[in-house]
């Protein structure tokens, strides 16, 4: 496995380097094109960019409190948790009009999307549950009792669990998606904001923002490996509050968003250790790859601005300016 | 048996007691496996007081303030239990005029009650830790603000959730700090809680560069709280008690609720008002809604028909420190969780944007405050800027120099 020591890196480097010069000069025309939404909290707004150019495309007013977002496994739908009007609002990509909403429960705050697409899971934090709505009858169909005030959601590849997180409860819920059930729970640092899978669905990785810390978690035994701690010179660890994670295709790179300390944090997934920090925009929260995974982009909340990392080169090239107090970040193929 | 014959019988016990925490550990870990049940009860104490009725109209009258926030976090921690096989049972008392406090608490101590929630004035709180029976239990303070708690007469079994009146005026002079409003005009009330608020605000002003120009005693007796045609006699009153010369802000020393909502807006030189009312510091208020706070308030509206008071805070917090240390440790035992409660493990999500820990001196809870204004958030102290070689937090309140308590940890 191919590891991020720095003889690699520059080896990587020059690779990408020549590579890129060569993709550059076989003209625009034929790169992967592809779209990056941003929900803005504070503007009720969804932004739109093109992400090959980086240009602000289009700007889509939405219902109140934009936050969580997602894609239908068609790419043809956005489902945006609008906190504040209650409820998910599904935004047609084609014509960027809402087109319906789904029934959500009170607040909610973040989804995710089944396996197969038919099956929305939604955190609602006033009730401690977890609700299911059929994408297709647009129907709440079941409700699932977890910890108090849940948040992240994170769906194992095989699409067996969702393993959702509780923020004043401080557990990883284990939850078998045939059943319904929760039969696992491991408790982890303060306030577990993300759940995430890696590809192979070995491990999922949970962030706690006020713990500071991420928890790898082995799906097989269902305990800790490690637990990841962030550490930045000149900067106090409470503010360093790691939200986001995401991790590459090919499970060697893992990338946290640390919050108010305009962090993102790169992990050699093989070692578990964090091998650089790239500054970003103040309060970054959310994380997502292009289709390539080339770039990276990151919804920076306090900066009102969505920040573009060159994944190979580990550098941040562009910010891009988007509506105010920007929340979930969805790339489109 | 022979010394060494004790040594080797303490190691296997330490060895068993480790091997079953790993073990408790362990359960904790596979969640659905945990059958056992570990009960935790905690007690409030109050006492009994008139009612008060609240200056302004739009304030309920609150006789639950406290009880309604242990009651939160008893849930809140409940539905954690249920994953981790632990239940918190919570009695709250009241003690009459004519009951002794220590009697009500030997009872409770008795029936098996190590844990225990206090809200009472500090002479009645300090009498309760230093019962022989409070040794094996721990305290947590939800009602005293005064700094002589957290500076001279600390007590190894009594942890602070409620701000001090020094943290409260710290965080308020750092937000004027970055005002640059620094020429005070202090009122003081007339009871001892007031006069002790304007010490703090005194401290305050000399810790943060500011100066109070003019300090005046309200005299005027406060009266009937609800009047027909009171604002004339406010608007008159007001007008001519703050002709004084000029300064930025008017900071009021008003505990009771007995005036200082009568000087916004009436002082004689168009000025702010601050203090107990106008721009106040506050642990909890009604206005907060960031950090995820939007959800715990609604969850407490929705139970009580009422606002989030400070006390209802602190005592949610309370509750949430030993059910996170209960958690984590895996015991019900007083002296395990305030072990861990003082640890640098120890940290606790309070909707504050930032972790929460306990002071190792003086068992102050250290937290940002919220400079609020009654309908909005107006700032969360510490200011940025105000630094401190461990925690920001530290700038607001008596730092461990500042105080001479420093043995918390020691017994």
């Amino acid at each position: 496995m191919k590891s991020l020591s720095s003889a690699n890196r520059s080896r990587r480097f020059f690779w990408v380097y020549s590579l890129s010069c060569l993709l550059f000069t076989m003209a625009s025309g034929s790169a992967q094109a592809y779209t990056v939404y941003v929900s803005s909290e504070k503007d009720n707004n969804i932004t739109v960019i093109d992400g090959e150019s980086l240009k602000v495309l289009h700007t889509v007013p939405v219902g109140e409190r934009p936050r969580g977002i997602a894609l239908s496994k068609d790419g043809k739908t956005l489902y945006v948790c609008t906190s504040d009007a209650d409820h998910i609002e599904a935004l047609d990509i084609e014509t960027l009009k809402v087109t319906h909403t789904l029934p959500s429960g009170p607040d909610p705050e973040l989804l995710t999307l089944g396996p197969k697409g038919k099956f929305l899971y939604v955190a609602n934090e006033d009730d401690n549950m977890v609700t299911v709505v059929d994408t297709e009858t647009r129907q709440k169909v079941t409700e699932i009792q977890v910890g108090v005030e849940p948040e992240g959601m994170g769906i194992s590849p095989d699409g067996k669990w969702l393993v959702n997180t509780s923020e004043t409860t401080n557990m990883a819920h284990f939850i078998n998606l045939e059943t319904l059930e929760v039969e696992g729970n491991v408790l982890v640092d303060q306030r577990p904001r993300v759940a995430q899978f890696s590809k192979d669905g070995k491990q999922v990785w949970v962030s706690s923002e006020i713990g500071g810390t991420v928890s790898v978690i082995d799906m097989a035994s269902r305990k800790i490996i490690k637990k990841i701690k962030f550490k930045i010179p000149g900067m106090h660890k409470e503010v360093i509050q790691p939200v986001g994670i995401r991790i590459s295709d090919d499970g060697k790179m893992a990338f946290v968003a640390l919050g108010p300390a305009a962090r993102v944090a790169v992990i050699d997934t093989a070692s578990l250790e964090v091998e650089k920090y790239l500054l970003v925009g103040q309060r970054v929260w959310n994380l997502a790859f292009s289709p390539d995974e080339k770039r990276m982009f990151t919804t920076n909340g306090v900066s009102n601005d969505v920040s573009v990392i060159d994944v190979d080169r580990l550098k941040v090239k562009k910010s891009i300016q988007v509506g105010r107090l920007p929340w979930g970040v969805v790339v489109r193929p | 048996m022979s010394k060494s014959e004790q040594r080797d019988k303490n190691k296997r016990f330490c060895q068993c007691s480790i091997s079953l925490l790993l073990f408790l550990g362990g359960l904790l870990t596979c969640g659905s496996a945990i059958s056992a049940n570990l009960e935790i009860p905690i007690a409030l104490l109050g006492q009994e007081e008139a009612e008060h009725i609240p200056l302004s109209l739009l304030q309920p009258v609150i006789d639950n303030s406290g009880e309604a926030g242990a009651e939160q976090g008893i849930s809140d921690n409940n539905t954690t239990g249920r994953f981790t096989g632990q239940s918190f049972e919570f009695t709250a008392l009241k003690i009459k005029p004519e009951e002794s406090v220590a009697q009500v608490f030997s009872k409770l101590h008795a029936q098996g009650t190590r844990l225990f929630l206090v809200n009472l004035p500090a002479e009645k709180l300090l009498e309760l830790a230093d019962m022989p029976q409070a040794k094996d239990s721990l305290l947590f303070n939800i009602g005293a603000r005064d700094d002589e708690l957290r500076t001279r007469s600390c007590r190894s079994n009594l942890l602070h959730t409620i701000p001090s009146r020094a943290m409260l005026a710290d965080a308020l002079a750092q937000y004027l700090a970055w005002k640059r409003w620094n020429e005070w005009f202090l009122v003081v009330g007339r009871h001892p809680k007031d006069k002790a608020f304007a010490e703090a605000i005194k401290r305050a002003a000399k810790r943060f560069g500011h100066k109070i120009v003019k300090e005046k005693a309200w005299t005027f007796e406060p009266g009937a709280r609800r009047t027909d045609s009171g604002h004339t006699r406010e608007q008159q009153e007001v007008n001519a008690f703050t002709q004084v010369g000029d300064y930025d802000i008017l900071i009021v020393a008003d505990e009771e609720d007995e005036f200082g909502e009568f000087l916004s807006y009436r002082t004689y030189l168009p000025r702010p008002v601050g203090g107990t009312q106008g721009l106040s510091p506050a642990a909890w208020s009604a206005v907060h809604e960031q950090w995820g706070a939007t959800q715990f308030q609604r969850r407490f509206r929705e139970k009580q028909g009422r606002w989030m008071t400070d006390r209802d805070y602190s005592a949610w917090l309370a509750v949430r420190t030993i059910g996170e240390a209960a958690t984590r440790t895996a015991s019900n035992q007083a002296d395990k969780l305030k072990q861990y409660i003082l640890s640098p493990e120890f940290n606790l999500a309070a909707f504050k944007g930032r972790p929460v820990t306990y002071r190792d001196w003086n068992g102050q809870l250290r937290q940002p405050l919220l400079i609020t204004s009654p309908n909005i958030m107006i700032s969360v102290s510490p200011q940025q800027g105000f630094l401190h070689q461990h925690s920001t937090l530290d700038t607001l309140g008596y730092d461990r120099p500042e105080s001479s308590c420093n043995t918390l940890n020691s017994d």
